[in-house]
């Protein structure tokens, strides 16, 4: 294999060379190597298959941007990542790397027989070839699109690494440390600004990297480079290279994604992978310079045909040479030098092909003096060879006609259709563009954040000029911030400032048609799809994009907005302004998940809200479940007990003698103040002036639409006290809406709005012997049936422990809520269970507490409501205080919709043949005979076996319910129709006896 | 994320400390029980939806729990200005001006 390094040349150490892995194979490469310049040192251009038509591809860019040389890459075992760019990732002794959408192998490849059959993945491909026949759906084309879909293979490890978030402020952040980047932080540093540098390349120095030959005030660029890195360290400047900013938000915070580890072989492993950087800037300077755009024309994809400014760079970077018989084909001044420095390096350059009639004397003449021959005004119209390029066509155009192709014999094609400026970051601000005549281009316009453009991100072209508008963009920032500044002009010589041309696609004498001329070289667009789309009556840009699908992957349209806007302009007949280009979106570059989550993983990506008591349940064999961000035990299977063994007995042993349940989630506010009570009739719908101290009422919430959003049991301390609960998962939003009335209806109120859910642990006991079980452990309070009727409340001791404790009920058993303060939770827990031996007690869980109050007819609110129930629908009208004047939703409740006939009504549901169990959600029909679409008349909410009923039972929301007792509804089922019959809500102790035990 | 200005706190924080609360100035009237069903229903479900100006409501949801109003351009998302709940609304050409 022939060795394509220059001895000495580049930044790379060559007395360091590097082994890693690429399909298999072991690569040497040298220390400062990108995978994609190791590759190409040896002379391998082939590094993947491109996504729709598995097309041989090698890179065409060496940095970022690139679309093409996607691989996959392992650092160890979890640590996998796939579509890395190849010229982006840094080689280390141990990296394995693989190449992409290729089967069996790179070089033989069995889905390029999608190549043959472009036609049928021409522009809408996936809108029209999938359609039809229905049943090919499932087994030809959802497998076949599967296969297909994706860049490279998904990780199927849990991410081993982790990943840190941090917070910067900082006065003036620069965006790109090229030439621009590097003047803008020095003077705004030397401005005594506190100025952070960021570029996402491995060392700083951008376009100078590529460009040694530039002296910049009597310096040789890569000097100036080390002396202007080290006087910005000194000024306190904080640096950070492999620093990406991905996104530019709203009040001048801009996101950055620091690698810290995938170019490292043996990294700290307490280092983290990434860290994701939200900084808040006072001023932004973005000096993110310029893309090269390739140019469009038959065969514009084969390996070996490449960018000529990225082929500058892996020579000069890198010192790889990229091929040894160059072409170079070209509409600007720019790629002329990278031919000048390759055929110094030792490349032959069969030609120089430019598009324009008359190129720059001064470039004629040094491309002379080299003995390169040079084609002005001519075009391109093809290119041959199978994994690498290996000729063109050249053909003259002269007054608008193609002349006769001929071919020129290369390993290379090193193309340019002008520069871009980088515009991303600026347009994620809606900063607006203006299209510029002359550069072809658009450039920024207004600015809507505190941002300077510098560089050639605003169409400056050459170092000096970027140097020197780079230090006046640092000046202009500090100004901004109050600070005076100098600037200086620095002079650089070699500078190669040029200008050029821009074409849709390139002159052919080919037919069009059969050209395959790509514009998005990820995605596998052609400008042929582009034009068909147009035809296919696509107006807007926007639609453009999504149908031809340019634009849209990985690289986020960087190297073909710029060609698919001017195309679809010439084809709709319009200037490109008018067309206007497609919107940027966030993130720069592709940026892992994990950088965005961050410390959110595993059990810190949500909070899990334990009660007191939750301890207990876990060393007691409970199962949890999440209700809303709290985890609550479940049910407590003992040994060899299926879920409905176990809820099963606990429902037994409640309502025969005794159980004990954490009802500690229950929401709780305390509502203090000489108006509470006032403020308590305005809220909830029940009256509460009469309501004595000692005494606790149901209390029901309503929107001032008129439906339900919350209830729960509201115990009366005292004149000025209530005790309000809430449900489990409505407590926030509760005392949010209890917040917004106080603070912005009724401001006059004296009443203070406390949270006081976690304070307390509730221990809920139900049961025949309840009291039984609790008394002896009560003082300071007559928990007798006569002084302590169902639904009092009254401060206590229980167990020695200060309490409020309730008579209440949700299981229709005799029932007290015992509410301790948190940190007693679990040893009055433990006491009252060693006690309850005595009555064989049970714990119970979450799905018994549903069960038992299921029986009994009380609603859960979120489950058999859903915030368009009403109380009537609910059946809990006598919940409504009708004397009162208002309340929150009263005036909603005389609303004609909810009043009407035909209104959804909680009911009861009995299955016909008294076994079968309906599921909860599953669809009710009055008529299982009716063609399909059925008629649907409401649904099933809650469904539980029961004990106490001894068969299923369920309620559900039916159409007119109320008036349907009796009637029989369908539910139809996969397996059949279940009939049911409709009856009232309360399945047992209907007269509610054994609440008053 | 947005910088939001509380003004109880009078502290300029991040927007991740607020939540927004609809459209500010929509008052509940003093005797629902007077209003025809056209008059409740626009107070319940009718809002302005405007394509800039907005005068909206936030409350600084983990700080100081307070309610309060703002103007924001629903096209920049840029917030003119934020005032305490109950005072009236700004004058937005004023403001403008004074921003120029
Ligand atoms: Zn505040």
């Amino acid at each position: 294999m022939t060795d394509f390094r220059v001895p000495g040349r580049g930044r790379v150490d060559h007395d360091r060379p590097v082994k890693f892995r690429f399909d298999g194979e072991t690569i040497h490469g040298l220390s400062g190597d990108t995978v994609a310049s190791a590759l190409l040192a040896q002379g391998r251009h082939l590094m993947g298959r491109s996504f729709k038509y598995h097309r041989p591809r090698g890179p065409v860019a060496a940095g970022s941007e690139e679309p093409n040389a996607l691989i996959g890459t392992s650092r160890g075992r979890g640590r996998f990542e796939p579509n890395t760019r190849a010229t982006v990732q840094e080689i280390f002794p141990g990296l394995k790397a693989t190449s992409q959408n290729k089967y069996p192998s790179l070089k033989f490849d069995i889905g390029a027989v999608n190549d043959r059959a472009y036609m049928l993945f021409s522009a809408g491909f996936y809108y029209k070839t999938f359609m039809w026949p229905r049943s090919f759906w499932d087994r030809v084309y959802e497998p076949f699109i599967r296969a297909a879909a994706g860049l490279g293979v998904s990780p199927d490890k849990v991410d081993p690494d982790h990943y840190a978030s941090r917070n910067l402020h900082t006065d003036v952040l620069v965006v790109g440390a090229g030439p621009a980047g590097l003047a803008a932080a020095r003077t705004a540093a030397e401005a005594g600004l506190r100025v952070t540098l960021v570029d996402e390349n491995a060392e700083v120095g951008g376009t100078l990297l590529s460009e040694p030959q530039a002296m910049i005030g009597g310096q040789a660029a890569w000097d100036w480079v080390a002396a202007e890195l080290a006087a910005l360290e000194a000024l306190g400047v904080r640096v950070m290279t492999r620093t990406t900013a991905i996104g530019y938000y709203h009040q001048n915070m801009v996101g950055l994604c620091q690698k810290l580890t995938d170019h490292l072989e043996t990294p700290n492993p307490d280092m983290p992978r990434e860290r994701l950087w939200r900084v808040r800037a006072s001023q932004v300077v973005l000096a993110q310079g310029a893309l090269e755009k390739p140019l469009v024309f038959d065969g514009n994809d084969r390996p070996g045909v490449m960018l000529a400014g990225s082929a500058q760079t892996f020579l000069n970077r890198y010192g790889v040479r990229v091929g040894d018989r160059a072409v170079v084909v070209t509409s600007h001044d720019s790629a002329w030098y990278a031919a000048f420095d390759l055929a110094d390096a030792g490349t032959r350059i069969a030609a120089i092909v430019d598009t324009r009639v008359e190129p720059r004397p001064d470039l004629m003449a040094e491309a002379a003096a080299r003995r390169i021959k040079v084609l002005a005004g001519h075009t391109v119209s093809g290119t041959a060879g199978r994994l690498r390029v290996k000729s063109v066509r050249v053909n003259r155009v002269s007054g608008g006609t193609v002349g006769f192709g001929r071919q020129i014999d290369c390993d290379c094609l090193l193309m340019s259709g002008g520069w871009t400026p980088s515009l991303h970051l600026f347009s994620h601000t809606k900063g607006s563009l203006k299209w510029n005549e002359t550069q072809n281009t658009f450039l920024p316009d207004h600015v809507t954040e505190a941002c300077q453009i510098a560089g050639a991100g605003r169409g400056l072209w050459g170092i000096g000029a970027a140097l020197n508008d780079g230090a006046a963009m640092g000046a202009a920032a500090a100004r901004a911030l109050g600070r005076e500044a100098e600037v200086g002009t620095t002079d650089v010589g070699n500078d190669r400032p040029g200008t050029g041309t821009s074409h849709t696609e390139l002159p052919t004498d080919r037919s069009a048609a059969r050209a395959r001329a790509f514009v998005d070289f990820q995605n596998d667009v052609t400008a042929k799809d582009l034009r068909l789309a147009v035809r296919e009556g696509m107006r807007s840009i926007e639609h453009v994009k999504r149908y031809t699908t340019n634009g849209m992957a990985t690289d986020q349209g960087k190297m073909s907005n710029i060609n698919g806007l001017n195309i679809a302009a010439d084809a709709l007949g319009k200037p490109a302004p008018q067309v206007g280009l497609t919107t940027f979106r966030p993130p720069y570059t592709p940026t892992t998940f994990g950088a965005f989550a961050g410390y959110h993983r595993g059990t810190h990506f949500e909070a899990t809200r334990k009660t007191p008591i939750d301890g207990w349940a876990e060393e007691n064999g409970a199962v949890f479940e999440p209700v809303s961000q709290w985890r609550r035990a479940w049910y407590f299977p003992r040994k060899g007990e299926s879920m409905d063994d176990a809820v099963l007995r606990e429902c037994r042993t409640t309502r025969e003698s005794v159980g004990m349940f954490d009802a500690s989630t229950l929401g709780k506010i305390e509502v203090v103040g000489p108006d509470a009570v006032e403020f308590m009739n305005r809220m909830y719908t029940n009256p509460w002036t009469k309501l004595q101290p000692g005494r606790a009422r149901y209390g029901l919430l309503l929107g001032d639409d008129g439906f339900i959003r919350d209830d729960g049991v509201i115990g009366r301390l005292s004149d000025d006290r209530f005790h309000v609960t809430t449900t489990t998962g409505g407590a926030a939003r509760v005392l949010n809406m209890m917040e917004d009335y106080l603070q912005t209806e009724w401001p006059d109120l004296k009443v203070w709005l406390t949270s006081t859910t976690e304070q307390w642990a509730t221990i809920a006991l139900n049961g025949p012997n309840a009291r039984k079980l609790l008394e002896p452990f009560v003082e300071g309070l007559d928990i007798s049936p006569e002084a302590f009727p169902h639904m009092a409340v009254g401060e206590c001791t229980v167990a020695g422990i200060p309490a409020r404790l309730f008579r209440v009920s949700f299981t229709g058993e005799l029932g007290f809520e015992v509410n301790i303060p948190a940190r007693h939770g679990r040893a009055l827990w433990e006491t009252l269970f060693a006690a309850g031996q005595a009555f064989d007690i049970c714990t119970y869980g979450t799905e018994t507490m549903h069960v038992l109050r299921a029986e009994k007819g009380y609603i859960i609110v979120g489950q058999d409501t859903d915030g368009t129930v009403t109380p009537q629908d609910a059946g809990i009208g006598w919940a409504i205080g009708k004397a009162k004047p208002d309340f929150v939703g009263k005036r909603a409740l005389q609303r004609p919709d909810l009043v009407a006939e035909g209104r959804k009504q909680l009911v009861g549901l009995l299955t016909a043949d008294g076994a079968t169990r309906l599921e909860e959600g599953a669809q009710i029909v009055l008529d299982p005979k009716q063609p399909v679409p059925m008629k649907m008349v409401g649904h099933v909410t809650s469904s539980y076996r029961s004990v106490a009923a001894g068969r299923p039972i369920a309620l559900a929301l039916l159409e007119g319910g109320h008036a349907r007792m009796g009637e029989t509804v369908h539910i139809p089922m996969p397996h059949g129709v279940v009939a049911a019959t409709v009856t009232g809500t309360v399945f047992h102790d209907p007269e509610g006896a054994r609440l008053k035990l | 994320m947005l910088l939001i200005h509380c003004p109880y706190c009078d502290e300029t924080l991040p927007e991740a400390e607020f939540a927004y609360a609809g459209e500010a100035h929509v008052a509940r009237p003093l005797d629902p029980s007077s209003t025809s069903d056209e008059e409740w229903r626009d107070f319940l479900f009718i809002r302005s939806n405007v394509k800039g100006d907005h005068f909206e409501r936030w409350r600084h949801a983990h700080g100081c729990g307070r309610f309060f109003n703002a103007v924001r351009d629903t096209v920049s998302d840029r917030f003119l200005t934020t005032y305490k709940a109950g005072a009236p609304r700004p004058d937005l050409t004023a403001l403008k001006d004074a921003a120029e």
